[in-house]
């Protein structure tokens, strides 16, 4: 305060020097914010370009094409000994009920090749619809019931509007004799779209349609309860130890710089070493999400030990001498007052820490994690994939209706990191304490 | 407390690593190896896997030599069972095999997969030969009797007949199958068109192998990496490029994109079965005799994978890109692969 008005003491106010200075500054002043305004928007601009094309694709795969039939649960084709033996019922062949049913609907189609093509109308995932409807209810057999069945993707790609109906026939994938039956059905009103429970309860499929993403869910539930046990203890006590006990000397410091040195180290390199102690060392199982999870603990523990440390710090040394004024030992004043005070900060730091390792996938490349895995992990030592990698996979495959459900899944877990960081936000608003 | 529950998370932890460190034995087979093969073997392992009688085995893609490079590090269980293969295996790697203890291995060839060159819609059909490939793309071309830098900027250089187009061509990365058997079909093939390259192939071989499986690296061919389906976005958005990628990628987006023919052939279906259209491989998988009996259903799979639903002319993986071998090939192939016929190197 003092210094500028010595500064400005000498000069005239009303000079014309002064007022092109000031005038000069003021632009400056406009352009940066100018600038800065603009690449707030750019970087909105972006961001909204990247949701808008996710969105404009993914939704589509919460909502799939069913086609209505006529089945008839003929006694012929699925227990012809009469029996009613449940092990014989489940080995019956399901599939020619849902062929028979096509036939009647369309009796002219005569030609094996024809026959094919009608027969891909419906997914191959009908036969274990109807297996299941007879395993819950024999009395089915030997009745007629309108049952929805899942469309074939192509059907679905057509509903949904994917697939261009203008163009020449030969571009097409879906020719015109289908789309003729499906002008037929829909005509009758058998084809409808709904709500793609799948997509939430199904493993991963080759078949676009059947596929889901519990699998990649669950995947990532224990790859991630596994990176959280190991990371959250071992990051905090590390924390606690160098900012409360370690004392202060060369080796420490060595210490602080590699650890913030391996929070930069691209992740590709945890998964290098995961598959070289984990699997080639310890002879842990492939593509397991206990190795995925210690995997991402190694790339975890950098992150919550920073945060961890910054929590610590924050937290005032008034407590500290307070605590152990009152006669307690160094550990009780960390364990009993600085560790919950600073709580709030770890857990924001931990959560963050978790959201990264729940976007990773190069690291689990290395330990088999990107995979085909199509039954869902029952435990932590079942083959597994995450969703990152469900994503990648999905977007890798020919299939044209891969397209939305690779958005779709994008979606999910763009759902679970705003979750997560929300939580992070609330946790921080919620307990912390300024001082 | 809290410390109660951190000690307690950890001794659990510990304890099932621990745990699942001895158990080896596995319910599972493991499959690695090719992303050309993967569409192929997944949709198999899915088949195999709904019939209920065994787990669906866990397929990863890793690339063919990354494969045979887990298929070959030991004959324990933690290693893969099955290794796919968009080409053979070399005999150096058989022999890394045997070294590790791997010495009994069946080959089992399930189909072909055509590599084309396709652009957008909007445009013409290129019609170009393997000779012409190979002027757009090589690293040096022969003018004059001498190899010189890579001259060629649009394609009506090579020959007037081409469009006045930039040369601009995206295509997999040298960590892949399809860049190989690209390579070694269509470069070496138009390679060999030029009698400087035939003599410089009788008198140094090596020399030659470098000339005709060098790519230009001056921006004409841009890597796109693995993802084909990257390369069919970017050729619709650009109609001028052209894209080198497998079959089943040109089969399934048939309405925005076209292949080029080359030496006068389309690439279709139909095609690359019968062997006409030139820039086709065949596909492979590799299985570890020894493993068959201790994983269950190794057997079965190979059965599944060989029967006439599967890779017939019109099974299921056909839907999927395949293209079948002939009826005869066919026969043996499952013959030999259900007898576990050791692998015979020619």
């Amino acid at each position: 305060m003092t210094e500028q008005t010595q500064d400005t003491a000498g000069s005239n106010w009303n000079s014309e020097k002064f007022t092109k200075g000031l005038a000069k500054r003021k632009r400056a002043e406009v352009r940066f914010r100018r600038i800065g305004l603009l690449a707030i928007l750019t970087a909105l601009t972006l961001l909204a370009i990247l949701l808008f094309s996710i969105f404009s694709k993914g939704y589509t795969a919460f909502v799939q094409t069913y086609v209505t039939l006529d089945i008839t649960f003929s006694e012929e084709v699925i227990d012809r000994n009469g029996t009613r033996d449940p092990e014989e019922l489940r080995l019956a062949n399901y599939a020619k009920l849902v062929q028979n049913a096509l036939r009647a609907k369309f009796p002219e189609v005569t030609s094996r090749r024809d026959l094919r093509a009608l027969f891909s109308l419906v997914s191959n995932d009908a036969a274990d619809t109807l297996r299941d409807m007879v395993a819950d209810d024999p009395d089915l057999i030997g009745r007629t019931v309108p049952v929805s069945l899942l469309a074939g993707d192509d059907v679905d790609m057509v509903t949904k509007g994917y697939i261009d109906r203008a163009a020449v026939e030969d571009d097409r994938r879906v020719k015109d004799r289908e789309l003729a039956w499906l002008d037929i059905l829909e005509a009758d009103g058998d084809i409808s779209l709904r709500f793609n429970r799948g997509f939430f309860t199904n493993g991963d499929s080759r078949e676009p349609e059947k596929a889901g993403i519990a699998g990649a869910m669950v995947g990532s539930l224990y790859t991630l309860v596994i990176t959280m046990l190991i990371a959250f203890p071992i990051g905090v006590m590390t924390a606690i130890y160098l900012e409360e006990f370690a004392p202060r000397n060369r080796f420490n410091d060595l210490i602080e710089v590699n650890i913030n040195n391996l929070a930069a180290v691209p992740s590709i390199v945890f998964g290098l070493l995961g598959l070289a102690i984990f699997l080639n060392v310890a002879h842990l199982p492939r593509s397991a999400p206990l190795v995925g999870g210690l995997t991402l603990a190694l790339m975890t523990l950098p992150t919550i030990i920073i945060a961890a440390r910054a929590a610590i710090r924050a937290v005032p040394d008034s407590i500290r001498h307070a605590a152990l004024g009152l006669g307690a030992s160094k550990q009780q004043a960390a364990f009993h007052h600085i560790l919950p005070l600073s709580m709030p900060g770890i857990l924001t730091g931990t959560i963050i820490g978790l959201s990264q390792a729940l976007g990773e996938t190069a690291p689990l490349l290395m330990i088999g994690m990107v995979a085909f895995i199509a039954d869902i992990p029952g435990s932590i030592n079942d083959p597994a994939t995450v969703m990152p990698v469900q994503i990648f996979l999905w977007a890798d495959s020919p299939e044209r209706a891969f397209v939305e459900k690779t958005s779709g899944a994008i979606m999910v877990l763009l759902g679970f990191l705003i979750l997560m960081n929300a939580l992070a936000i609330f946790l921080r608003r919620k307990f912390e304490r300024r001082w | 407390m809290l410390n109660k529950t951190f000690g307690l998370a950890i001794a659990a932890t510990v304890a099932t690593v621990a745990f699942s460190g001895q158990a080896l034995a596995r319910d599972q087979i493991r499959i690695v190896g090719s992303s050309t093969v993967f569409p192929f073997s997944t949709a198999v392992a899915e088949a195999f896997g709904s019939n209920g009688s065994f787990k669906t085995p866990v397929v990863e893609s890793t690339g063919s030599g990354g494969g045979l490079k887990l298929f070959c590090a030991g004959d324990d269980m933690n290693t893969p069972d099955i290794t796919n293969s968009s080409r053979r295996i070399k005999k150096s790697e058989v022999e890394t095999c045997a070294k590790n203890g791997v010495t009994e291995i069946t080959e089992v060839k399930i189909g072909y997969d055509g590599i084309v060159l396709a652009n957008s819609k909007d445009t013409k059909p290129l019609e170009l030969t393997k000779k012409q490939i190979f002027m757009a793309l090589a690293k040096q071309v022969p003018i004059d009797g001498k190899l010189v830098d890579n001259p060629y900027k649009t394609w009506s250089d090579i020959d007037p007949s081409l469009p006045n187009v930039k040369i601009e061509v995206l295509g997999p990365p040298p960590t892949s199958g399809t860049r190989d058997a690209f390579v070694e079909l269509a470069m070496e093939g138009g390679a060999k068109e030029f009698d400087l390259l035939t003599e410089l192939k009788k008198s140094d071989k090596k020399a030659f192998k470098s000339a005709a499986h060098s790519i230009r690296e001056d921006g004409a061919y841009i890597e796109a990496g693995e993802n084909d389906n990257l390369i069919v976005q970017k050729l619709e958005a650009n109609k001028d490029a052209v894209g080198i990628f497998g079959f089943s990628f040109l089969d399934q987006n048939s309405d925005k994109l076209q292949g080029s023919l080359v030496g006068g052939v389309e690439p279709t279906f139909e095609n690359i079965a019968d062997g006409q259209y030139g820039i086709s491989r065949s596909l492979f998988f590799y299985v570890k005799d020894t493993h068959v009996g201790q994983v269950p259903g190794i057997q079965e799979f190979i059965a599944e994978f060989t029967s006439e639903k599967a890779f017939g002319e019109f099974g299921y993986l056909t839907e999927k890109g395949l293209i079948p071998l002939t009826d005869a090939e066919r026969e043996k192939v499952r013959t030999d692969a259900l007898a576990l016929a050791p692998l015979k190197l020619m």
